[in-house]
């Protein structure tokens, strides 16, 4: 067993887990929590594909602000642990086995039709920064502008909503 | 290395972990979270088709680039859903998603 596939493991088993802790733990915050270690052990996967900028912006952006913005949220709503209510009977009973449904069937069509996907030939092939601003400034430019607007009517848009009514 | 079907494999393990936290938890914070924990899930099989591709190939960084695209719509996504939040929260007095049912028969 290779070192690549070895940390490739740690990293994969501490998403799950992680992910897995968000679903079972009762209160808010600790789902956030959980939630950071999926987002940092994804951002350690993306280094270990070579996407050495998307694992900084993984970690800048959602391990921070993202994050940041939900614990804020929490703590301004003072969510405490959640109330239990009834599960509708189609969630009850029909809820797993459809999500487990769900998840073997993407992952049987990754498997099938991912097996004519080749493997990277080196380890570690670091996707130059560089390359990455080159396409986005120049291929991807009218995207990138259109993303400032989007950012611009989305800082708008959560000023408006919640603003506290006057009068 | 480590091969290509192992990220997508581990891609749809966290969706469907999503999908289950969306659908069982009734925390509207939650919920949001596990929306969160989707989009992730996408990006990771976004890189690695990326990764997967020869290394001069034309497109091999578009995967990338639409990762970061994805990022900056989720960061937008969380600031208008937690301003929706915060705004239901003090309509309703409550975060369980079950009180918010004016549109229920």
């Amino acid at each position: 067993m290779s070192a690549p596939l070895i940390i490739f493991f740690v990293l994969a088993a501490l998403a799950v887990i992680g992910a897995i802790s968000l679903i079972l733990q009762k209160h808010p915050i600790h789902s956030a929590l959980s939630l950071i270690v999926v987002m940092v052990a994804l951002a350690g996967l993306y280094l270990l594909m070579g996407a050495e900028f998307v694992a900084a912006v993984q970690i800048i952006v959602y391990g921070g602000a993202i994050m940041v913005l939900f614990v804020f949220v929490i703590m301004l709503l003072n969510a405490g642990e959640e109330e239990r209510t009834d599960f509708s009977k189609l969630a009850k009973f029909g809820g797993l086995p459809l999500a487990l449904a769900l998840t073997g069937l993407l992952a049987a069509t990754m498997t099938k039709h991912g097996a004519s996907i080749p493997n990277p030939e080196t380890a570690g092939a670091l996707a130059p920064t560089r390359d990455l601003s080159n396409l986005l400034f120049t291929t991807f430019v009218y995207p990138f502008e259109l993303t400032s607007f989007l950012i611009l009517i989305a800082i708008m848009g959560a000023l408006v909503l919640a603003q506290r009514e006057r009068g | 290395m480590v091969p290509t079907q192992y990220y997508l494999i581990l891609s749809a393990i966290l969706f469907g972990l999503g999908v289950v936290a969306f659908v069982f938890r009734r925390n509207i914070i939650t919920i949001f979270m596990s929306i969160e924990l989707m989009l992730n899930a996408v990006n990771l099989s976004f890189v690695a088709f990326s990764q997967s591709m020869p290394a001069d190939h034309l497109h091999k960084l578009d995967g990338q680039l639409f990762v970061l695209f994805v990022i900056v719509v989720a960061a937008a996504e969380a600031a208008v859903g937690l301003g929706i939040i915060i705004l239901t929260a003090r309509n309703r007095q409550s975060l369980n998603v079950e009180r918010v049912d004016l549109l229920k028969l």
